[in-house]
């Protein structure tokens, strides 16, 4: 890889930590457990998934390891427009 | 105060308790479970089998979870309903009255008649127990055979295979899953099995478990073969655990039949889950399901009826994403048709109507090591199997589920070596733009 993709690769995710947060699609999900159980600071992702909701938590770091895990492709980042400029 | 029975606590008896409560805030909820382990995650134990999770974290419910949802529990089996007493008799002889009862019990796996089934060392994988009995056995350096089809026996070859036991898969046709994978399909799944130590034996079929002092010693297959090994595991397909009902008098078939609001032949019973057999308006069919999803949703449905709030529950395109010899693949529609020798019926993770002969003509690529078929209708996308890259798995499941007209790209898909990954890609980005405005 050369160097300008992986600035690029950092720069996007750098962006993705900042402004997104974690999105379940509880119909994917089967309550196996796997986000959980590798959430560095132990957030019960795997419960926002089963209720469909965002996780809100304001102690997520958004490190994507409950994204990356999933088996089932349930978790996503979602823009939270939060450091958007206002229109 | 409206006495409600669950008799079972997986995801159709959960998602029933939780619906009844929101819409009952005062009612009494009783959840009966057979199985000890309670409610949990019956799809993570392909997870706990390979160790990429504990056995803890197997259960989505803790105390404070069951305290919130306000249900008493008992670990006891359901023996028969008196439908017009209104009473459940338990294994213990005890008699509980109900108003609305719901019975989702689930599935369990056929079970074996190859003489031997009964020696030491026999397994199935059908509860968080029998896991447990795999994974003591699950010994470097020792053989397995394993029998079936589907994903439960994918799961029970890769966990095996994972803690270093020499594994023996037999298949008893020359290709795995062959009613809802395609050629290509079930050689990319193979492939893999060899690249991580699977024997596959083809047209291989089990006649006899071979025992010494009690213990599984080897098999002996239909063409005179022995195979030495320290573990037999098969997975021939699920059966409905439908035996409450048929001896409660309720209609039954391939499981209990069920009407839209997942009643049964009683007005007062209700059956959701693995175990319902329920009408689909799509085929005409009253079809099985053995899928979280599903379940979760009927559950819902049901506990919303039971509570009073009249809810219908409509069969959607079924979907799921599994892992294939750790390829992720997702399934959605209807893709299949054909036969399977390696599994009587449905097998876990299985839907009836993915073999539902669609009215479609397929178009496939392939790319790096994934793989893409779809299959076209008239108008829509009636059906789909992706491999590895799942970047196209939510925009299929939308664009079949919600049955998206695709007649812009429908001709382009259809020509030979379409690029039907880019196409279904560029045309998703604009449909999505268009209809989020």
């Amino acid at each position: 890889m050369d160097i300008k993709n992986l600035l690029k690769q950092e720069s996007t995710r750098r962006q993705a930590l900042i402004t997104g947060y974690v999105v379940p699609e509880a119909f994917r999900c089967v309550q196996c457990g796997i986000c959980s159980f590798y959430c560095p600071i132990n957030i019960d992702v795997r419960r926002h998934a089963w209720l469909g909701e965002p996780v809100k938590d304001s102690h997520c770091l958004t490190c994507g390891e409950c994204v990356t895990r999933c088996p089932r492709g349930v978790l996503r980042f979602e823009r939270t427009n939060l450091f958007e400029p206002e229109k | 105060m409206r006495r409600y029975i669950i008799v079972g606590t997986g995801a159709a008896g959960i998602s029933a308790a939780e619906a009844i409560r929101c819409h009952d805030p005062q009612g009494n909820i009783l959840l009966i479970s057979e199985e000890k382990d309670g409610y949990y995650s019956r799809p993570g134990l392909a997870y706990y089998l390979t160790g990429e999770i504990t056995e803890r974290q197997l259960y989505p419910f803790s105390e404070r979870d069951f305290r919130r949802l306000n249900a008493n529990r008992k670990h006891v089996r359901a023996v028969r309903i008196h439908t017009q007493a209104h009473q459940l008799v338990l294994g213990d002889g005890e008699l509980l009255s109900y108003d609305r009862l719901l019975i989702a019990t689930g599935a369990m796996a056929a079970p074996v008649k190859t003489p031997g089934a009964q020696l030491a060392g026999v397994a199935k994988l059908d509860n968080l127990e029998d896991a447990r009995c795999i994974l003591k056995q699950a010994h470097k350096g020792h053989s397995a055979v394993v029998v079936g089809g589907g994903i439960t026996a994918l799961e029970i070859v890769e966990g095996l295979a994972e803690h270093g036991v020499k594994v023996h898969y037999f298949l008893r046709g020359d290709r795995y899953w062959g009613n809802v994978l395609d050629e290509v399909e079930s050689h990319i799944v193979e492939h893999r099995l060899i690249e991580e130590g699977v024997q596959i034996h083809y047209q291989t079929e089990l006649v006899e478990i071979l025992g010494k002092r009690g213990r599984v010693a080897g098999v002996r297959t239909k063409d005179g073969r022995q195979v030495k090994c320290d573990l037999v595991a098969i997975a021939i397909g699920v059966l409905a655990r439908k035996e409450l009902a048929e001896a409660s008098g309720l209609q039954t078939e391939r499981g209990i039949l069920v009407d839209e609001f997942l009643q049964t032949s009683d007005p007062d019973v209700f059956a959701a889950g693995d175990v319902a057999q329920v009408f689909d308006p799509a085929s005409g069919k009253a079809l099985l399901d053995s899928l979280w999803g599903p379940a979760r949703e009927q559950g819902s449905a049901a506990g919303c009826t039971m509570a009073g709030l009249q809810t219908p529950y409509y069969k959607r395109t079924p979907f799921n994403v599994t892992r294939l010899a750790r390829l992720t693949t997702t399934i959605i529609g209807s893709i299949g048709g054909g036969r399977d020798d390696d599994v009587l019926g449905i097998v876990r993770g299985d839907s009836e109507a993915w073999r539902q002969i669609p009215d479609a003509i397929a178009a496939q690529s392939d790319f790096d090591v994934n793989h893409l078929r779809v299959l076209v209708g008239e108008h829509t996308l009636v059906g789909a199997i992706l491999m590895g890259d799942q970047t196209l798995s939510l925009p299929l499941q939308h664009l079949i589920t919600d049955r998206v007209d695709i007649t812009p790209i429908h001709e382009r898909l259809l020509q030979p070596k379409a690029p039907v990954a880019d196409l279904i890609a560029d045309f998703w980005t604009e449909w999505r733009g268009q209809h989020a405005a």
